[in-house]
Order: structure tokens, then C-alpha cells, then sequence
């Protein structure tokens, strides 16, 4: 390490144990937090944290157990941190709840008949039960994510895909990340979907009909992985503007009560 | 402990006698395996050949053990004369019926609940002499076992283990000796190598891998951060009879991931050691990662082997490194003979003449983070690789995973964490493996064999010309050593993280590995 400004900045919560310093816990979040929760912290694969309550952390002092010993069984990973630096990480994530909130301007009951009617959303992704299988489940997704992420989502679903490597993991869990996979079996069968599941031997995948397809590699001709491709199309073209914002503002009403 | 006792019980004949003798000539004992690596050569290759490249296919299950116990399984089981002998995490001993996989004998052990280990409270396995098994505990303990019944016989402290010391490393029994190393790189230990005479359990020697004031090294550390230095010798070493030297490998300097504190090359982290298992002295180092900044731990099992290298036949030891680069010395000298990646790296020009590595700029950890091939678990990490005296190839499991790497502030608390940063994936990029077969003279990569992820197994070659190997993901498999086909594989439903062995059950060849909290045993 040569860079003297670092070492400043790194000292200078010592000097003022009182009051955590924004600017270095600003810059631990963009290094450590950002990557999943979104450089504003609105949300992105991790959840959103530009709220006034974060439904896991209550507290200063259950947020700081978050950040030291992640959440287990989630891809959130534990973060060992000075005592200073917790403390400033924990007052920037606080400040990004107090931040102004993003109004919406399309009617959520609307949105909820675009998703049923011209979006078909609902032969891909669940709602309380009830839907497709091949993208994610949304019933809580108003409670993880922003109406930005969402916005995104919905015009350029390829930039908001979730990326399943993002936090080191020792034990390699089941995959996430709806990853595109096209095959052709060596006796000439095409199949198309998002992967379940992935070893060194074989490959299991579901297909746009909800199938599980299960292959061993050595049946496989051709094996594609369309990293940074989503299944789901764009909906820039589909849904108006206003249709836009009032599927924003269903999907933002989803906070995953019944 | 009751000497007297333990001397009349010793002549009765229910367990055979390890000795050191009989482990120097483990070839003649192609049934047992009576050291961590099989051999003191660090081959980790069963002169078995029953089951081979034409019937392994028929290869399976045998039976299982299970473990009580969370933490992963990485031990590797000793087998002498019909009796399996395992750790189980965090400190615990078993001996099964190698013909049926009942237990025999269980030692239990309390492990204190303020015990300081990195990475799970783990054990590598057990050492054998005489009739005593020995055992190293996560509170730094090194515990004698009577062989026969699981009973304690000596239980000694290693070092206190409130200050971040712990026992994960299966030791090494040399002559009379129990040779053992200890774990505690992320808490600023001051690393050392012990050797314990087997009888009495009294130490024989100590040889501190951070000299102390007025020893040869010491300038090495800037200021006091010699005294939290770290270098730990968590991986069992080797030991070549003939020389009577002992090569061990020793851990990242601490703090981890700052290297401001500790201004200079840090010797002896991240360095192969020769040393006098009689005296523990020095006799010679060598330095693969001077002044680390990314925990590339050089803790792996040296290959002690005669090889011709430009023409001419020397004494050589071959390491494949975290750093990701592969290296032959010469072992009598330490001579740096070649060096070449084995793995993808973005953090060295190359390797001077001498071995040192030219750095490139800019991959040292910075608060905004740094991205480096190979991340913190490197190109290759604890796990064994094998060397096959019939192919005459070197076998390394490879990690293809880089992280990024984040500066923090080293600030040293007895027993806390003392990384003094951390590391993260890399979002988009998916981590891979694979096995490489490497010719042992050279390094060239012969041929490989990829793995959907980083693998945490080590390998076994064995004179039927096969490769046994494990994935991450969860399955045993078996490769043709030659060409590195895959001839036979097993889904063990839980992440393999040990290293397997072979051996004889009543004439029968079986082949052993843990996967997930269980042991398997195969057998045609």
C-alpha cells in the first residue's frame, strides 16, 4: 500500500469516534455494499436500503450484526470492520433512509391489469402464489427493490439481471441468476431456458413452458450460456409511459403481505 | 499420563507398531497408509492397481460414515492393518472397521467456546507411531491417543489459544518425533514449527517462522510488527530420510491484507523451510511471495522427488503455490530451478532468476478495491496435489477465481481478527477449476480436466493409471492419468473438501474420501 490519502481517511474516524464520518462510510458502502444493494443503495441483487425501515435491521445495532456476520443462507456476507468503520457504514445506510422518496405518478390498479392482461407478466413470475416460474417470485419485490431498479427492469431488463457471483462463496449454492442456457443434445434437440442448477457433469435448466430439462454434459452438442442476456424481452415497446409508471406502481405496492 | 502403565500395554500385539522405518518404506506397505500424504515424499500415489483404467468403471459404494458435526470433513484418513483411523472436526478421533465402517473406539474431546479459528473448526487428520495417534486440537492442544482404545494418553499445550492459536494440521511423525505446525494467520500469532517427542509428548524443538531480535530475518519486519507476524504452518510438510530434512510450508504474513505495518519482506511467510527434524534448525528457505499482500499462504504439501532438469539429475522439490505459480528447487540447497503459472495471475511480470516475483503495479488492496488473479483462495489452496511416479506427472487442483481486494486498518487486539482488510467477488464472472496434469520437470501443462467451480479436493493418483478427484459441487471422480479422461465419477450429494487414499481391506482395493460430514469408501 503506497496511497497516503487512504491512510488519512482511514484514521480519520478515530478522531472522531462520536460521530461516524459519511464520506468514509459512503466510500466503504460503494466498496463493499454498492455492488449488490446499488450505488445509491436503492436496491439492485441486494435489497433496497434507501428506506426509513429496513425490515431486518430495526436498529443500529441489528444493522451492525447484518454487516459483521451477513445473513446466513442468503448471499449477503459478513463484513469485519473496525468498530469506526461499522459505525460509518451504518450512519451512511441510515442517511440513505432519510433521503427524499421518489414519487409515483402511475395508478397501481392499473398496473395490476397491464401485469395480468397486456403484460402477461404473470406467465413468468409468481404473486402470492399464483403464476410462472421462470423469473423471479414478486410478491415482496416493492419491499427489495427501487422504483428505478424496477423502471429498468421492465425497459432494459439485460442491465438488471442478477448476477449470481457477485459475493464469494465458498460452498457453491444452488444458482440464482436466471441464466439464459440454450443446448442441442447430440441427437439434434434444441432446448431454451434459465438454469436451476449447474454441476460439472450436468445441467438442468426450465424451459418457457415451466419443464425441467435435465441433461449430463456428455448428451450435449452444444452448451451456450448467454451471460448478461435475460430471458424476460423488453417492455419498452409495449407498455406507453404511463403504462410504465403504473406497472412501477404496482409492482412497488408488492410489499409481500397477504 | 501414566508412562509406566503405557509401556507394559505397549508390547501387547493388537495393534501393530508404526514406525518411522516403516513409514520411510511405505511402498512395501501398499495396504496401510501411515502418513497424512501416504508417503514422506508427499506423492499422495497408491502402488494399488486393482482397480484400474479398464474396470473402475464398476466402482462403488462400499459403505459410509457419518459425522455429527457442521464443520467440513477435511480429514485424511491413516489405515494400518485393517483399521481406519479418522479426525473429525473440531477435535475428535475415530476408528472404524475398515471392512464394515463400524466405529471401534471414539475419543470426544470438549473444545472451549472461545476458540479462534478463521475458516471452521476443522481437522486434517491424525499421525501414528508406535500405538499412539496424535491430534491436534483447535485450542491448540496436541493430544496422544492409545491407538487401540481411543484412550488419552498425553494431552500437552501447544500454545494458548485465547491469543488466536489453534491446531488444524494433521502432524508428521519423524523417527521419534511428532513434528506440528499451528493455524492463527488472521489473528496475528506469531507463527511457529514444534516437534514433540512421541513418548513423553516433551518438546523437542521450536523453530519461530518470525525471528525474533538479534536472529537472521528479523529485519525483514518493520518495527514491532514482527511480534504479530504471523506465518503459519498449517499444512502437513514432507520429509525427505535420506538428506534428514524436513520441508514445510509457512502462511501470509499478518496483518493479511496491510502491509504498511510490516515494511520489508516478512521472512519466513509465505516460504518453503528446510529444517533438521533432529534440532530444528534452518537450512535453508525459500521465499515465494515476499512481502504478501493477498493471503497466499504458502501452506501446501511439498513433492520430493529425483528429477532430470536441464539434463541433469537433482534432488528436487516441486510446490505448486497460492500465488499460482509452480516451482522446482533444488532440495538439498533451495536452489530456485523454474518457476511458471499453472494458473491464470494478474499480479507478476514473471519470476526473476532467482524466483523472486516481478510485481506489477497496482494489485496491492485499496479501499475502492483491487482485482487480482488469483483472489484470496489462489491458484491452489491447502488441498493435496499428487505426483505419479508412473506418469511422471505432477497433479494440481486449480482454482480460475479472482476476488477483489480491500484495504483496512491494522489495528491488533489479542485474539481478534487481524486482516486489517477483506475481499470480494467479482460481479458477472463466474469462478471455474480444473484438474491440470503438469510434467513435474517443467511445469508444461500436459492436460487438463475442468471443473464448473474452484475445487476444495486434493487428488490421488495410483499405479492403476488413475486420477481420483473431487468437485466442489459434489461429486467423487475418477480420470485416466495419462490423458485425464474422465473414466468414472460419483454424485456424493455434498461438497468433497479433503483428499482421498487407497488401500487394501482383505486383499480387496478401496478407495476412500469425505464428502459432505461423510466418509466413503469405494471398492469394485
Amino acid at each position: 500500500m503506497r496511497n497516503p490519502t487512504i491512510l488519512v481517511l482511514l484514521s480519520f474516524p478515530c478522531a472522531a469516534q462520536n460521530q461516524p464520518a459519511l464520506d468514509v462510510g459512503e466510500k466503504l458502502f460503494q466498496a463493499h455494499c454498492a455492488v449488490c444493494h446499488g450505488p445509491k443503495g436503492d436496491g439492485g441483487k441486494g435489497t433496497n436500503l434507501a428506506q426509513a425501515r429496513l425490515p431486518r435491521a430495526p436498529d443500529d445495532e441489528a444493522l451492525a450484526r447484518i454487516v459483521t456476520f451477513g445473513i446466513p443462507g442468503s448471499e449477503m456476507p459478513l463484513t469485519r470492520m473496525t468498530p469506526q468503520q461499522l459505525a460509518s457504514v451504518i450512519a451512511y445506510v441510515r442517511s440513505l433512509g432519510r433521503m427524499p422518496v421518489e414519487t409515483l405518478t402511475g395508478n397501481a390498479q392499473r398496473g395490476a391489469a397491464l401485469y395480468s392482461d397486456k403484460g402477461n407478466c404473470a406467465q413468468c413470475h409468481t404473486i402470492h402464489g399464483r403464476g410462472g416460474t421462470l423469473g423471479p417470485e414478486l410478491t415482496g419485490v416493492g419491499a427489495r427493490r427501487s422504483p428505478a431498479y424496477l423502471r429498468e427492469s421492465l425497459t432494459d431488463p439485460d442491465a438488471t439481471i442478477p448476477d449470481s457471483f457477485s459475493s464469494y462463496k465458498k460452498i457453491t449454492l444452488i444458482p440464482d441468476n436466471f441464466l439464459q442456457v440454450r443446448v442441442v443434445t447430440t441427437d439434434g434437440r434444441r432446448f431454451t431456458g434459465a438454469r436451476l442448477n449447474e454441476d460439472t457433469f450436468s445441467i438442468q435448466i426450465r424451459d418457457a413452458a415451466g419443464h425441467i430439462q435435465s441433461f449430463f454434459k456428455e448428451e450435449l452438442r452444444e452448451l451456450h450460456k448467454d451471460w448478461g442476456k435475460s430471458p424476460m424481452p423488453s417492455y419498452r415497446n409495449v407498455f406507453s409511459t404511463t403504462e410504465l409508471e403504473d406497472v412501477v406502481a404496482y409492482l412497488v405496492s408488492l410489499r409481500g403481505e397477504q | 499420563m501414566r508412562v509406566g502403565a503405557v509401556a507394559a500395554l505397549l508390547s501387547l500385539p493388537l495393534v501393530a507398531q508404526v514406525t518411522s522405518e516403516r513409514i520411510r518404506n511405505s511402498e512395501r506397505e501398499v495396504g496401510n497408509w501411515l502418513t497424512y500424504s501416504g508417503n514422506y515424499q508427499g506423492y499422495r500415489y497408491s502402488p494399488l492397481d486393482q482397480i484400474n483404467t479398464l474396470n473402475v468403471a464398476r466402482l462403488k459404494p462400499v459403505w459410509m460414515y457419518q459425522i455429527n458435526d457442521l464443520n467440513q470433513f477435511e480429514a485424511t484418513p491413516l489405515v494400518v492393518d485393517g483399521v481406519v483411523y479418522i479426525s473429525e472436526p473440531p477435535s475428535n478421533a475415530t476408528a472404524l472397521d475398515a471392512r464394515t465402517g463400524r466405529p471401534l473406539w471414539a475419543y470426544r474431546r470438549t473444545v472451549p467456546p472461545d476458540v479462534h479459528v478463521c475458516c471452521g473448526q476443522v481437522n486434517r487428520g491424525l499421525a501414528i507411531s508406535g500405538d499412539t495417534l496424535f491430534l491436534g486440537t483447535v485450542d491448540a492442544h496436541l493430544v496422544a491417543l492409545d491407538a487401540r482404545t481411543g484412550h488419552l494418553r498425553w494431552d500437552i499445550v501447544v500454545a494458548d489459544y485465547k491469543t488466536g492459536y489453534s491446531i488444524t494440521v494433521a502432524p508428521l511423525v519423524v523417527k521419534e518425533r511428532v513434528i506440528v505446525g499451528v493455524s492463527g494467520g488472521e489473528y496475528g500469532i506469531r507463527g511457529f514449527l514444534d516437534a514433540y517427542d512421541a513418548e513423553t509428548g516433551k518438546r523437542n524443538w521450536r523453530f519461530w517462522t518470525v525471528p525474533g531480535p538479534g536472529e537472521p530475518g528479523h529485519e525483514t519486519w518493520a518495527g514491532e510488527s514482527w511480534k504479530t507476524g504471523s506465518a503459519p504452518t498449517w499444512v502437513t510438510g514432507s520429509y525427505d530420510p535420506e538428506l534428514n530434512l524436513l520441508y514445510w510450508g509457512t502462511g501470509n504474513p499478518g496483518p493479511d491484507y496491510n502491509g504498511e505495518p510490516r515494511e520489508g519482506d516478512n521472512l519466513y511467510a509465505n516460504s518453503l523451510l528446510a529444517i533438521n527434524p533432529d534440532t530444528g534448525e534452518l537450512k535453508w528457505h525459500f521465499q515465494f511471495t515476499p512481502h504478501d499482500v493477498h493471503d497466499w499462504d504458502a501452506n501446501h504439501v511439498p513433492v520430493l522427488v529425483d528429477a532430470t532438469v536441464r539434463g541433469k539429475v537433482r534432488k528436487v522439490v516441486a510446490v505448486a503455490n497460492r500465488n499460482s505459480f509452480y516451482y522446482l528447487l533444488d532440495r538439498v540447497t533451495g536452489e530456485f530451478l523454474l518457476g511458471k503459472s499453472y494458473a491464470q495471475q494478474t499480479w507478476a511480470q514473471g519470476l526473476d532468476d532467482r524466483g523472486r516475483p516481478i510485481l506489477l503495479p497496482g494489485k496491492s488492496p485499496s479501499l475502492e478495491g483491487v482485482m487480482v488473479y488469483p483472489g484470496l483462495h489462489g491458484g491452489t489452496n491447502w488441498f493435496s496435489p499428487s505426483y505419479s511416479p508412473q506418469t511422471g506427472l505432477f497433479y494440481v487442483a486449480a482454482r480460475e477465481e479472482p476476488t477483489s481486494f480491500y484495504l483496512g486498518l491494522p489495528e491488533y487486539h489479542a485474539g481478534s481478527f487481524f486482516s486489517a482488510g477483506g475481499f470480494r467477488g467479482i460481479p458477472g464472472l463466474e469462478p471455474s477449476g480444473a484438474v491440470r496434469a503438469l510434467e513435474l520437470e517443467t511445469g508444461t501443462k500436459i492436460w487438463e480436466f475442468p471443473l464448473h467451480s474452484p475445487p476444495w479436493t486434493g487428488l490421488l493418483s495410483t499405479a492403476g493409471g488413475l486420477l481420483f478427484g473431487g468437485t466442489n459441487e459434489g461429486h467423487f471422480f475418477a480420470l485416466d492419468a495419462k490423458s485425464g479422461g474422465p473414466l468414472w465419477r460419483f454424485p456424493a450429494g455434498g461438497p468433497l473438501q479433503a483428499n482421498p487414499i487407497s488401500f487394501l481391506c482383505a486383499g480387496r482395493q478401496l478407495v476412500a474420501t469425505t464428502a459432505g460430514h461423510a466418509l466413503l469408501v469405494f471398492g469394485e
